[in-house]
């Protein structure tokens, strides 16, 4: 089943064009990557997708779960099941991580018609999706980003999607600035919500994640376009080689 | 959405006006206005003598303008000084008060009737410039307690008022001041015995409604030894296109290991979304933490007014005694605020926190002035202040005046201070988990309050986050 089907994406911030004409359909099931160097781009397809207010789109078409996600407000995509883990997650003081998810929770069992949980409920759902993923609730009662070191937001970032479900998780640069210890549990977090009925969007810069999160198909953003895509050996190839050769076949 | 650009406001909910019949006094004011105060309120001769020194030192003074609001001026001949429902007959049991009356306190959520009235809290409900009404009475008489209408109070228990009025805010401590000591009206008593823990909640509701009134009310509470007392107000008014002053003073007083907790919700009809009409809510309002170890605690969360200007403050006598205040302003449309406290530090091992929490909307301008001073006398002083500072939108403004004075070096002072924008960036990200942009906004000003949220009663928690709601309503475009 097709989650989502991008055709020639085009999108602008402040009069810049930035993505210039992007091709990618992504199935149930299947994990991808998206690689390039700096400035391809790769942020703002995921930005876009999310539906940020800063961005333009000019030309182009995406389609996800049948629908013109255009059409559809932030929140709504979100509701919908779609997921991005931020590069760089935000703080909301005051709020607790688990008051936050309870509220994201219940925003997306309001719109599908089910009731909304109260707070021991949700700590039983918690407990278990928690169990899933092997983490603990250290994180569930500090209020959300608030003073957590870079690794520990990226952390938050899966746990949230781990509880949230989505049906396509873009994970933005979530590699970055991870040590390889925390890397590896955060993989493992992402693994083992991999189901045949979901699918992972991995944004990367690095092939240092990808050994641990193997992706079936890996594709090369360079200028706003996919140049290059193939499968998990691709990114080997980039590690080895680098971007510049890549570069040099789209200009 | 492309902005955080303020939208029309949510209409305020309590603006309507009660149809009754008024006994009010012509507008103007001169001694005979003073004098006819004291009369309407059958008042003992102390009171009304007192009453006059303040309204001559009254006309000595001249209006403060150090504040950094803007207004136009007041003309004091223009307003009428007092208003009240006309009674059929002495004001007895609730049978006798205007069924106008009791219908205007119960769809503002505050039911006076024996089987409707709240549990746990007992009210006093201020109508314009008389109580109509305070339940529990006889509960708390039981007790020791006295919780009754000022007017009350000063002719049933003269001796208390005579000792304790004006003797933490004097009539000539400042203009709005010495007007209300001249003028006031009507307004809260309440006296704790030594030893006594007030079994309920003891709270006042401050309506305005008669046209072209101002109110000024006065409210008195004194903590006997050991005694404790959880305090609140309210207050509303209907929507009018001119502005009404309300120029209220509250004097708290704690003797030895005494308590008192006095928490504010304010919800005056802040004008409409041009700035048209709304409240001047010019109070001053001050504890004296007399007794050793005993404790004053302000907590307010002011969403109303178009004007509010008022610095809830603690006067530390006592050694070891704890003054604190925890505050909320919002300013939205064309709301102004100037408020903070003093806390005045004289005895020996005396502790103040402050919290302030402002938010401001719109082209609201939100000013936190804050004094702590350290007298010479009073070692080992602690103060801890925080002031917090959120904007929603580019052309409203948030000021901070912090002043510090300290005269003995064993004093230890913190001070914290931040400004932050409800950024775009927030409301996107958690639009991305599924809220919609209004309910990120909530949350996030939630978040940014929680402090001072937890030191209100429970049931007034619930309702000042409400309150919070519908205030910031619309200010997301």
């Amino acid at each position: 089943m097709t989650l989502l089907e991008i055709k020639n994406l085009h999108a602008s911030v402040d009069g810049k064009e930035i993505l210039r004409g992007i091709d990618l359909t992504v199935n149930a099931g299947e994990v991808h990557a998206i690689m390039g160097p700096n400035g391809s781009g790769k942020s703002t397809l995921a930005q876009v997708l999310a539906g940020h207010p800063a961005f333009e789109v000019t030309e182009g078409s995406v389609t996800y779960l049948g629908k013109n996600l255009m059409d559809l407000a932030p929140e709504e995509r979100a509701r919908d099941g779609l997921f991005i883990a931020f590069q760089y997650p935000v703080a909301i003081r005051g709020i607790t991580n688990a008051y936050f998810l309870r509220s994201a929770v219940n925003a997306i069992r309001k719109q599908r018609g089910d009731e909304e949980l109260d707070m021991l409920d949700f700590i039983e759902i918690l407990e278990e999706k928690l169990k899933v993923i092997g983490w603990d609730d250290s994180l569930m009662n500090r209020p959300v980003n608030d003073g957590f070191s870079g690794g520990e937001k990226k952390r938050n970032e899966i746990l949230q999607m781990a509880i949230l479900e989505p049906k396509l998780a873009i994970l933005d640069e979530t590699d970055s600035g991870l040590d390889i210890d925390a890397l590896k549990i955060v993989a493992d977090a992402v693994n083992k919500l991999r189901r045949p009925d979901n699918a992972t969007v991995v944004v990367t810069h690095y092939q240092r994640i990808l050994a641990y999160i193997v992706p079936d198909r890996v594709h090369v953003l360079a200028n706003g376009k996919i140049v290059k895509s193939g499968g998990k050996d691709l990114a080997l190839e980039l590690e080895r080689r680098g971007y510049d050769w890549l570069k040099a076949e789209a200009a | 959405m492309t902005s955080l650009e303020t939208q029309v406001n949510e209409p305020y909910k309590y603006g309507w006006v009660t149809d009754i019949d008024t006994d009010t006094l012509p507008a103007g004011l001169n001694e005979d206005t003073v004098r006819s105060i004291s009369l309407k309120k059958q008042e003992p001769d102390f009171m009304l003598q007192w009453r006059l020194r303040a309204y001559r030192h009254w006309l000595k003074m001249t209006e403060p303008s150090w504040s950094n609001v803007r207004y136009p001026p007041i003309d004091y001949q223009a307003i009428s000084y007092y208003a009240a429902p006309k009674p059929k007959k002495q004001l007895d049991s609730l049978d006798e008060v205007d069924p106008e009356v009791l219908k205007t306190f119960e769809k503002l959520g505050i039911p006076l009737s024996e089987q409707k009235r709240l549990s746990g809290v007992a009210v006093d409900a201020i109508f314009d410039s008389v109580s109509v009404a305070t339940t529990f009475k006889d509960t708390l008489a039981e007790y020791g307690v006295i919780f009754c209408p000022f007017s009350e109070a000063v002719r049933e228990h003269p001796e208390l008022v005579e000792k304790y009025l004006g003797s933490v805010v004097p009539y000539n401590d400042n203009f709005f001041a010495a007007l209300n000591s001249a003028v006031f009206s009507d307004g809260s008593f309440c006296y704790i015995p030594k030893g006594v823990r007030c079994p309920l909640e003891l709270s006042t509701y401050f309506r305005m409604n008669a046209e072209g009134s101002g109110q000024f009310e006065r409210t008195l509470i004194v903590a006997e030894e050991s005694a404790y007392v959880s305090y609140l107000e309210g207050c509303s008014a209907p929507m009018r296109d001119e502005n009404q002053l309300h120029a209220a003073v509250v004097e708290l007083i704690t003797m030895d290991n005494a308590q008192i907790k006095y928490s504010t919700v304010q919800n005056w009809y802040p004008g409409d979304k041009d700035g048209k009409g709304g409240v001047f809510n010019f109070v001053t309002k001050r504890g004296k933490c007399l007794g050793v170890n005993s404790k004053i605690s302000w907590t307010q969360v002011e969403t109303g007014s178009a004007i509010t200007w008022k610095y809830p403050s603690c006067i530390l006598q006592g050694d070891g005694s704890v003054g604190e205040f925890y505050s909320v302003a919002v300013t939205n449309n064309h709301q102004q605020a100037d408020t903070g406290t003093k806390m005045i530090h004289i005895g020996n091992n005396t502790k103040s926190t402050i919290v302030s929490k402002g938010i401001s909307a719109g082209f609201g301008q939100n000013t936190y002035r804050g004094q702590v001073k350290i007298m010479k006398g009073a070692k080992n002083a602690r103060n801890y202040s925080q002031c917090d500072s959120m904007l929603l939108g580019d052309k409203c403004g948030a000021h901070t005046f912090p002043y510090i004075d300290v005269r003995n070096s064993t004093a230890v002072m913190e001070h914290e201070a931040t400004t932050s924008k409800v950024g775009e960036e927030q409301i996107f990200y958690c639009q991305q988990r599924g809220l919609s942009a209004e309910e990120a906004v909530s949350l996030i000003v939630n978040g940014f309050c929680k402090e001072v949220f937890r030191e209100l009663p429970m049931e007034f928690a619930v309702e000042a986050q409400k309150l919070l709601g519908v205030t910031l309503e619309g200010s997301v475009g």
